[in-house]
């Protein structure tokens, strides 16, 4: 029932919506009210979360400060509402957030039903394991006949189902309603293997009562492309997101970082560091912003590497590797199409 | 006693007191107060073992936890790590400590936060001056609290730029500023809102009658769980997309609606208690409707039902955490956004977070229900039984 409710709700948002979204285009109307009304998460570690003076901090949080940054040249032109995992999509059909920047998974029904568009992908994720380092298990596929805390209902438990038939491995499910109690059966030692999206590996890892006993395993056995997601049908919006998210990608590929990046527009010959910093080409007024739009994103936030490190990786407490995140040029995804 | 040479001795009489002796320890003394008071049959004998036996199991475990182990300051996860510290780590309260701020203004800006300080500093002044029976003028107390506060303390919160007081959006209140906020809005416009609605339901024009009892009944028969969907994910669908009513008003007027249709019924319960015969009295002394009502009739209605309104706002009081699943940022929320913190991760910041809430909650719904109780004995010391 709550589902059908749901669907009803979300359907006809969308339809009432896609008229109202094409009135204003958000970029102007963004420009009007002075500030961006950008859908977080109300707190998941690394992504979106709280600090003691409750200034927000995360990776997502970062993408919409880079937008800000690109769009007034000051990074804290953003409002934060933190949306939980249920009204997301409606806050952002409603048109009480210009974008939903909190973990949201691009699939396929979400980009065709919702009237929605996932202008990028800023965080690769997928589920993986998490073993006491005492078994000496380095590969999930050593996993046979072990037993595996999990959510119960969510997705996680669907591909742990799958991936062990697929590997013909037996495996005995322990399922706890909520992800505290989960976590706990696990680390009291009540299974073997602990399973969920490796990004919440390395921040449940940190609570365990012996952090270091813990190991992750490498198999990633879902595809969680998380990214920012906007409305359908603001093409301007869409490419200012996306490019939001390249030009970081593309400064981080060109060295430009933010200690940097005044140096790097003085005294810098290379086509493709100028075509970012915007001292070559109009790139950005193409785009509705500036031309030093891509500067102001490195100079006050960071490139997506400072980001990365900053908010989940070595310089914060989850140490999450930089894996299929890293640049297409080490190895990994992200790749982010020239500025020309 | 000493008998001087000149008494016969065949006489004996006693010139002195015999000293009191106390007395058998069966009949007072703390025996005796245990065997009337916990060991009076053999079923209450056994209720008391059990209840000891409770306490035991439990208490020293819990005090454990919360004072014996706990981690009272430090700066980060690993003050409260037991390999980091070597010894077992019971409530993190350093965690607490860290997070204060946070938990009582949430995002709310730090330069600004002496705007919340003055709110509370206010509500305290409100809360007293109506709470304190001999209080003087406590006409003007109650003018104040339900009117002057209110609009003094939007204006602060909220802000207004004519006044040289920025703007705060509510998306950046949080913490028990928020929760306070919310109660506050619920107990200030439910009680009259109600006594209209539990009148208007005893009236005699059909049309006001019918009114109130479709309002009552509706708000009634939904859950307030539905009532916050209601507000924050389908009200935005049906709006024109240029009207917006803030996120933080919207659950506001739901919890409001919905509590005063609560305090209408508890409120009618006190009018249909008192005899027929009070406002014929009135009547009969010339009194006009209104004055009968408030004189006579409310009065001593009000007084039936205390510890139903008190009932009501302790239940209010904890449903504001509810507004945490629209995406509002009460004092529960902080807390379940401050635990995920990696910079805290530790295993005990979780329970302690919780323990903490416990606490909050358990000091204002006691505080209220003992008041209540006091307030109860002496408006009723003219009928005690």
């Amino acid at each position: 029932m709550r589902k059908t409710v749901a669907a009803l709700a979300l359907g006809l948002g969308a339809s009432l919506l896609a008229g109202a979204a094409q009135a204003q285009a958000t970029l102007t109307s963004i420009k009007q009210k002075g500030y961006i009304a950008c859908g977080s998460n109300p707190g998941l570690a690394g992504f979106g979360v709280p600090d003691a003076q409750g200034r927000w901090a995360g990776l997502d949080v970062d993408f919409c400060r880079a937008l800000s940054a690109a769009i007034f040249n000051d990074a804290g032109k953003v409002r934060f509402i933190p949306l939980s995992a249920k009204d997301r999509f409606t806050a952002l059909q409603s048109g009480e957030v210009d974008i939903l920047s909190r973990n949201t998974t691009w699939s396929m029904s979400r980009d065709t039903t919702l009237g929605l568009d996932f202008p990028a992908i800023n965080f690769y994720d997928g589920q993986g394991f998490m073993v006491k380092k005492k078994l000496g298990v380095t590969s999930a596929k050593q996993l046979e006949g072990a037993s595996v805390c999990t959510q119960q209902g969510t997705t996680t438990e669907l591909n742990l189902a799958d991936y062990f038939r697929a590997n013909k491995l037996k495996y005995e499910v322990v399922a706890f309603a909520s992800a505290d109690e989960t976590f706990k059966a696990y680390d009291s030692g009540r299974c073997d293997a602990f399973t969920t999206d490796a990004s919440g590996l390395y921040a449940e890892r940190l609570r365990a009562s012996a952090p270091d006993d813990n190991i992750v395993l490498p198999e990633i056995i879902s595809k969680e492309p998380l990214g920012p997601a906007v409305r359908q049908g603001d093409a301007q919006w869409s490419d200012v997101v996306r490019w939001t998210h390249y030009a970081m990608l593309n400064a981080e590929e060109a060295g430009i970082t933010q200690g940097n990046a005044d140096q790097m527009l003085k005294t810098s010959d290379n086509p493709d560091v100028k075509r970012i910093l915007g001292t070559e080409g109009k790139y950005g007024a193409d785009l509705g912003l500036t031309g030093d739009w891509a500067y102001r994103i490195i100079k006050l936030v960071g490139n997506y590497g400072e980001v990365f490190e900053k908010n989940v990786g070595q310089g914060s407490p989850l140490k999450i590797q930089r894996g299929l995140n890293a640049l297409w040029s080490k190895g990994g995804l992200q790749y982010g199409p020239p500025i020309r | 006693m000493t008998a001087g040479p000149q008494t016969l001795p065949l006489s004996f009489v006693r010139r002195d007191a015999v000293p009191p002796a106390p007395a058998p320890a069966l009949v007072s003394g703390p025996l005796a107060w245990l065997r009337a008071n916990l060991f009076s049959s053999p079923g209450n004998a056994a209720l008391t073992l059990i209840a000891l036996a409770i306490v035991v199991l439990v208490a020293p475990p819990l005090l454990r936890f919360l004072v014996v182990d706990a981690v009272w300051s430090g700066q980060n996860r690993d003050a409260c790590r037991p390999e980091v510290v070597g010894h077992p780590v019971g409530a993190c309260w350093a965690f607490v400590a860290d997070k204060i701020n946070y938990f009582v203004y949430g995002s709310y800006p730090i330069e600004e936060r002496w705007r919340p300080n003055v709110f509370f500093a206010l509500m305290a002044l409100g809360v007293g001056w109506l709470l304190w029976l001999d209080a003087p003028r406590r006409d003007l107390g109650a003018a104040y609290f339900f009117v002057a506060f209110p609009v003094a303390s939007f204006v602060l919160l909220s802000g207004v730029p004519a006044l040289g007081l920025a703007k705060v959006p509510t998306s950046l209140w949080g913490g028990m500023l928020v929760t306070l906020v919310v109660s506050l809005v619920g107990i200030v416009a439910s009680l009259p809102l109600g006594i209209l609605l539990a009148l208007g339901r005893r009236s005699r024009l059909p049309i006001v009658r019918l009114f109130c009892v479709i309002f009552i009944e509706f708000w009634r028969g939904v859950p307030l769980i539905t009532v916050l969907f209601m507000a924050n994910v389908m009200l935005p669908l049906f709006l024109p997309g240029d009207v917006s009513v803030d996120r933080l008003v919207r659950p506001l007027v739901g919890i409001a609606l919905f509590s005063a249709a609560y305090m209408a019924e508890v409120v009618r319960g006190g009018l249909q208690a008192i005899p027929r015969g009070q406002a014929e009295g009135a009547m009969s002394l010339g009194l006009s409707p209104w004055h009968r009502m408030r004189l006579v009739i409310l009065p001593q209605a009000l007084r039936i039902v205390i510890p139903g309104i008190v009932n009501s706002f302790i239940s209010l009081f904890k449903d504001t955490s509810l507004v945490s699943i629209v995406g509002i940022f009460d004092f529960i929320r902080t807390i379940e956004s401050a635990r995920v913190d990696p910079a805290w991760a530790a295993p005990t910041v979780v329970m302690t977070g919780y323990a903490f809430a416990a606490l909050f909650y358990f000091v204002f719904c006691f505080g209220m229900s003992r008041y209540a109780l006091f307030v109860e004995r002496r408006l009723a010391s003219g009928q005690k039984r």
